[in-house]
């Protein structure tokens, strides 16, 4: 996973609510094993409109992705991340997330960024204008700056999911150094429970 | 700080591996539940770092999303999907997984073997890389999809870090009217609390009209959890979830049942305990729900019409609503009684158990399917496939005029050759009504198998209860 510490980008504008990862990453794709290569899939249906913001030239770099609530909702399919991740989106900004798609993004490494309803509102509409809206994320100071529109807005985020991010760490590895933890759970775990062996 | 907890609480805290300020918890999953689509890149990651499944013996793998419901003795037509299976299949047999493969009769639905095996039971935690993965919480247990890389971690160390999530009731006063299943429950709380509603939290349901319902009603409710956005949803256990359990292949046998009973009967939320939110309907006033969107929250009693998009207030949910309407190719006002379809889909993890398909053979029971409409049935293991055949189910339905098929996910999600054409309007049983889930510009309505049955007839949406 990269670490994430500084986004300077412009703002990519997906003025739309409820935008679940069926429409992020259609399932004809998932049949892939691979890890990468997800991103010329990446919204492939909506793509298909000329008008569609993805589309648009002035976009084609954009680090950070603006939506409206309850992002990524939905199948589990982590394959959406990846796509994200393929465009080259780092950060995902709206004023609410999808818990599963929320937590994947932690895992591949891009910031999922919570604001307020207007805040996303006001955001959304200069990101929308002719020029759009260029903005600069710092993770350790948690801020989202434009100087220029004289936007300064903090945010919040959990202090060890930041670390992680800021760090690009390895879950499994940090899990893995509680083995005594897991051992002993499992010693005095309930004999009640199923074991699959049996099954076949 | 109460000591008075809710189910999911007790179920959390009994599965603490670790707890340390500042750091998400560390949750003992009892359970990993595979399939072919989320897992391969999980495996290989493990290959990578070489590392090893810790649990194999608490890990269960099954083909559903991508098998053909046709015969399955001709070859798969799609050479991706062979290439899925395949990688499941030696990624089972290299970390030494048990799996149901395709010809094996228990091979099924991931979400509908794992209780048919017995391997679902009350108090567990329970996970499998697929969003519907709430459906076991209609045993009370903590049962929740993760991603990817979660797999890759469960695998790795059958743990899960994971952040406390908060606890919300959603409560159903009194009875529901006859005829009123758990999907038409299920979609009329989707629609009061909407598809954000849950963000966060893990949703216990509780009434009478919940109580009254078999395991299969309960199991659908939870199933959609996920669709109100909530991490998961469960239901208390109670004697018609231990009768369900009891004597299945994999459930506890003698002595160390009734250790599990006398477990099994502590596992309810405290009385007076605190939850962060409550949500109540009344029972009675739920109807027969079809949804005329393309969210689950999107959606009207059978008796009603479609809304006004521009007298939502909301600009958000206006927006959708109006986007919804033209992918779906409806216009406001229409009475849902008057949509007109083409395809009907009795399947899916939310409504192909037995119980499902007895429902909808009954509606059918001497009637045809409209001549306009294509209808098929594909249970959701191969052995309620078995069960239906033996109970003359399978007659019904092909008399009426049903496709009988094969055992998986078939066109819930249209991963296998079962895909509505663009443009086709389908009654489903399935979960999500996105666009193009079912196939690309198809058209998605979800409802319960009695009103997909009593729609196959009539050729449009109808209400049930009057056939
Ligand atoms: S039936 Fe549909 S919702 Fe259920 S597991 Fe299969 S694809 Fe997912």
């Amino acid at each position: 996973m990269k670490s994430i510490n500084t986004i300077q980008s412009i703002v990519l504008p997906l003025n739309r609510a409820d935008v679940d990862t069926d429409q992020i990453m259609p399932k004809q794709y998932l049949k892939r094993i691979e890890r990468s290569g997800y991103g010329p899939f990446t919204f492939d249906e909506w793509r298909k409109d000329p008008k569609f913001v993805l589309n648009n030239p002035l976009f084609q770099k954009a680090e950070i992705l603006l939506a409206q609530r309850n992002f990524g909702s939905g199948s589990s399919r982590e394959h959406a991340v990846w796509g994200l991740e393929d465009i080259g989106v780092r950060v995902v900004i709206a004023p609410s997330f999808a818990d599963i798609f929320n937590s994947n993004c932690g895992k591949v490494g891009i910031l999922c960024i919570q604001l307020e309803q207007e805040i996303v509102n006001e955001l959304m509409s200069l990101a929308e204008s002719d020029t759009g809206l260029e903005l600069s994320i710092n993770l350790e100071k948690q801020t989202i700056l434009n100087e220029n529109n004289n936007i300064k807005i903090n945010f919040t985020i959990d202090n060890f999911l930041k670390h992680r991010l800021q760090n690009g760490l390895d879950e499994i590895g940090m899990t893995m150094q509680k083995e005594d933890s897991i051992k002993a759970f499992e010693e005095t775990r309930s004999k009640i429970y199923p074991s699959t062996k049996s099954i076949i | 700080m109460s000591t008075k907890k809710t189910l999911a609480q007790k179920i959390w805290d009994n599965h603490t591996v670790h707890k340390e300020n500042g750091i998400p918890d560390l949750l003992f999953i009892d359970l990993h539940l595979i399939h072919e689509v989320t897992s391969p890149q999980a495996f290989e990651s493990l290959r990578i770092n070489n590392r090893k499944v810790r649990r194999p013996d608490l890990s269960i793998a099954t083909i559903d999303h991508n098998v053909p419901t046709t015969d399955r003795t001709l070859p798969n037509p799609d050479p991706l999907s062979i290439k899925q299976i395949d990688a499941l299949r030696e990624n089972a047999k290299d970390f030494n997984i048990p799996l149901f493969d395709i010809f094996d009769p228990r091979q099924g639905i991931v979400h509908v073997i794992s209780p048919e095996q017995g391997l679902t039971q009350p108090g567990m935690t329970i996970v499998c890389g697929d969003s519907h993965t709430s459906t076991h919480g209609a045993f009370g247990s903590l049962a929740f999809g993760i991603g990817t890389s979660e797999v890759e971690h469960v695998l790795a160390t059958q743990t899960l870090p994971a952040p406390i999530p908060k606890m919300m009731q959603v409560h159903i006063k009194g009875r529901v009217n006859k005829g009123i299943t758990g999907k038409d429950i299920v979609l009329a709380i989707i629609n009061k609390i909407g598809v954000d509603g849950g963000i966060g939290h893990i949703i216990e349901f509780t009434g009478e009209a919940i109580r009254n319902l078999s395991m299969e009603g309960r199991m659908t409710i939870c199933n959609m959890t996920i669709e109100a956005g909530a991490r998961a949803g469960l239901i208390a256990p109670d004697k018609t979830t231990f009768d369900y359990v009891k004597n299945r292949p994999l459930a506890p046998k003698g002595e160390k049942w009734d250790e599990a009973i006398e477990y099994w009967e502590t596992l309810y939320s405290d009385p007076d305990c605190e939850f962060d939110s409550y949500v109540e309907l009344d029972g009675q006033e739920i109807e027969p729900f079809v949804t005329w969107g393309t969210n689950p929250a999107q959606s009207s009693p059978i008796s009603g019409s479609i809304p006004d998009p521009s007298s939502i207030e909301d600009p958000a949910a206006k927006e959708t609503a109006e986007r919804a309407l033209s992918y779906m190719d409806l216009e406001a006002g229409t009475k849902i009684s008057k949509i007109e379809l083409d395809k009907i889909f009795v399947g899916s993890c939310t409504n192909s158990r037995i119980e499902d398909l007895r429902a909808a053979s009954e509606i059918l029971k001497g009637n045809k399917v409209a001549k306009t409409i294509q209808a098929i049935v594909v249970p959701g293991s191969g052995l309620i496939k078995k069960q239906a055949e033996e109970e003359g189910l399978d007659k019904i339905f092909i008399e009426a005029g049903f496709e009988w098929r094969e055992a998986g996910c078939s066109m819930c999600l249209g991963m296998n050759p079962d895909i509505l054409k663009p443009g086709e309007r389908c009654a489903s049983t399935s979960n999500r009504n996105f666009e193009g889930r079912q196939g690309q510009g198809g058209r998605t309505h979800l409802v319960s198998p009695e009103m997909a049955a009593a729609a196959a007839i009539a050729g449009h949406f109808t209400d049930v209860r009057n056939i």
